[in-house]
């Protein structure tokens, strides 16, 4: 709803929208008090913001708060032509169109990746400033603050809120669709929260991730393959927790726990992404995450297959992180000497070094060889660096156990 | 606030009578009048028409050469006011400078479509 | 390019004895128009006027209808951008108000600035 209406305010008066959707919902709150929901409580919410909006045109037409200088705008400025066009903004499908096109103008390539998923999460996912600081575990302060800086860059430079033309739409939904993953990534494995698993964060990625593949114009492979990776992800949630809320390892986890729903439509997304030319980075990640849940024990997974896939992963680009989990995946099919070997590739990387799976990978692999001591001190190095309640437990618990 | 249209009628001929010295005279208590508008963010817009004009009828076939009504009735300008009611739009549209010319100022409420 | 300014005269009665639907109809038929318009970047604005109106005759005095009533109403108004009177009038004979019972369209050219 707020796509629409900052659609025809424009991107320099997002407040304006934000205002009527929460006069709206005041509105319906009040109303269907007394009077119950109406039948259709979403064309109540649109009739009514529809009709606010119609005021605030008449309010402004002659100010210059509104730019009303595009030809379709131009006629909300007409008493002959206002409400007939006003009626046209709120068609289904243009509903979908708006949100999408809010959802490029916010991922617009020169907005900081954290600024752009503070503005998803405000503007399109309707979470309060509150709520988006908590996601952030920053103050409401340095969320305003962010907010503020968008809102200044759309002023500044006129965003219209649309979806791109072909020639640039890969490029730009690339730029989506990180936002979105990290979204994701950052509900799936929450880096500074004492929830390790953020079911609401998850949720909303994957919705954003839907809404692209609900509009022909973006259904693009690279939106499958994400929307993929995802589910095969979301399906073994409720195995990755203990009841007390610690993290369980693949290796430990209660397969029967995870969704087969979830595999099933990741299976389905995964298809549909084999359509085109790219392979990118998503395909092959779902491609793994889908060997993950293929196999029935752990024991069964295909390393081979897996191995393959994360050196297609390397080819397309060299991320020192990716190349740890391959790591991971040799001191699985090789064995632990093979795996340190690999290791010593990257052993200078600053990235890594101050990355607690690093270590964590190095202890184990230590572990394995049964070097406790270096073992546990890459253990120790690895609760230095990590931020989460959870992984500390567990690295303490793998500690406790090598030392008993 | 509602909007409406003041639609000024006839004084032409008058008018055209004038001296260019008469004239200016007149253009400049209209700028007064509009400038005072204005001020007091009452005034939208308005500007004086041309005397020729065409007309169409007969549902758009037939074209005339001149407009609808001419003489007193000829439309001369219009202009569009913010104002609280009808009353007191007219009583605006009582100073026009054009009544120097015997013209007639029509007011008319500005529809917002329902 | 010049300014021109449409008048619609006549035409209210029959509104008011459509149904809603047809109502909406046939404003879908005027946003065609003017959006038609708009898209040659030639709209500027328009506006329709309540049917009732007061009028300041010459003499001051005010009476509590529009000067011209009936088939003769103004009903509204199109500004738009055309080169010529002739133009202009082309642009007008799509005016959707033909299709009821509007009387005349008048097609009048916006005094120029000097």
């Amino acid at each position: 709803m707020v796509s629409v209406l900052i659609k025809i305010f424009g991107t320099e008066n997002i407040e304006m929208a934000e205002d009527v959707v929460q006069d709206a919902l005041v509105k319906a709150l009040e109303t269907w008090k007394y009077r119950g929901m109406p039948d259709n409580p979403r064309a109540w919410l649109y009739r009514t913001a529809k009709n606010k909006a119609i005021d605030i045109i008449r309010r402004n037409k002659h100010s210059s708060v509104i730019d009303f200088s595009d030809p379709q705008k131009q006629l909300l400025t007409s008493g002959y032509t206002l409400t007939t066009t006003m009626n046209n903004y709120w068609q289904e499908e243009q509903i979908k169109d708006d949100f999408l096109g809010m959802m490029y103008a916010c991922c617009h390539p020169d907005i900081s990746q954290e600024n752009q998923i503070t503005f998803i999460l405000k503007i399109l996912c309707g979470f309060s400033t509150k709520e988006v600081a908590k996601s952030f575990l920053t103050s409401e302060d340095t969320i305003s603050k962010r907010l503020y800086r968008t809102k200044e860059y759309f002023r500044k430079h006129k965003i219209k809120p649309r979806i791109p033309a072909s020639e640039q739409i890969s490029l730009r939904t690339h730029t989506v669709l990180s936002a979105i993953y990290l979204m994701f990534n950052e509900g799936y494995n929450s880096t500074h929260n004492d929830q390790l698993i953020r079911k609401d964060l998850i949720s909303q990625a994957m919705s954003l991730c839907k809404s692209l593949l609900s509009v022909k114009r973006t259904q693009l492979p690279e939106v499958y393959a994400l929307m993929a990776l995802m589910c095969f992800h979301t399906a073994r949630i409720n195995s990755r927790l203990t009841e007390k809320g610690e993290l369980i390892l693949i290796t430990k986890q209660d397969r029967s726990k995870w969704d087969k729903e979830f595999i099933s439509s990741g299976q389905k997304y995964l298809n549909k992404a084999a359509f085109g030319k790219g392979l990118t980075t998503y395909h092959l990640e779902a491609a793994i995450a889908y060997e993950h849940c293929n196999a029935k024990e752990y024991k069964d997974t295909d390393w081979s297959k897996i191995l393959k896939y994360y050196k297609l992963l390397l080819k397309i680009g060299n991320d020192p992180i990716v190349f740890l989990n391959q790591c991971l995946v040799i001191l699985e099919l090789k064995g632990p000497k093979e795996a340190l070997i690999a290791l010593k590739n990257v052993e200078n990387n600053a990235l890594l070094k101050k990355y607690y799976v690093y270590h964590a990978t190095l202890g184990e692999i230590q572990e394995r060889l049964g070097h406790n001591t270096k073992a546990v001190k890459h253990y120790q190095k690895a609760i230095e660096l990590t931020q989460s309640k959870q992984e500390k437990q567990f690295l303490k618990d793998k500690i406790a156990h090598i030392l008993n | 606030m509602k909007e409406f249209m003041f639609i000024i009628r006839g004084g032409q001929e008058e008018y055209n009578a004038n001296s260019p010295e008469e004239m200016q005279k007149h253009m400049e208590h209209w700028q007064r009048w509009m400038g005072g508008l204005a001020e007091k963010n009452q005034l939208i817009g308005g500007q004086p028409l041309m005397n020729e004009g065409k007309t169409l009828t007969e549902g758009g076939e037939k074209v005339i050469d001149r407009p609808f009504a001419e003489g007193k009735e000829l439309v001369g300008g219009y202009l569009i006011i913010k104002a609280d009611s009808l009353d007191t739009a007219a009583l605006i549209a009582k100073e026009c400078p054009s009544f120097e010319y015997k013209c007639s100022v029509e007011v008319r409420e500005i529809s917002p479509l329902e | 390019m010049k300014e021109f300014m449409f008048l619609f005269r006549g035409g209210d009665e029959v509104w008011n004895t459509k149904s809603p639907e047809e109502q909406q109809e046939h404003m879908q038929h005027w946003q065609q128009w003017i959006e038609g318009i708009a898209q040659q970047d030639k709209f500027i604005s328009g506006e329709r006027l309540h049917y009732y109106g007061n009028t300041v005759m010459n003499d001051g005095k005010v009476i509590d209808r529009p000067l011209t009533e009936g088939k003769e109403l103004v009903g509204g108004y199109l500004r738009i951008k055309a080169d010529s009177l002739n133009e202009a009038t082309e642009i007008a004979k799509g005016c959707p108000g033909f299709e009821w019972d509007s009387k005349a369209v008048e097609v009048r050219e916006i005094w120029p600035e000097k």
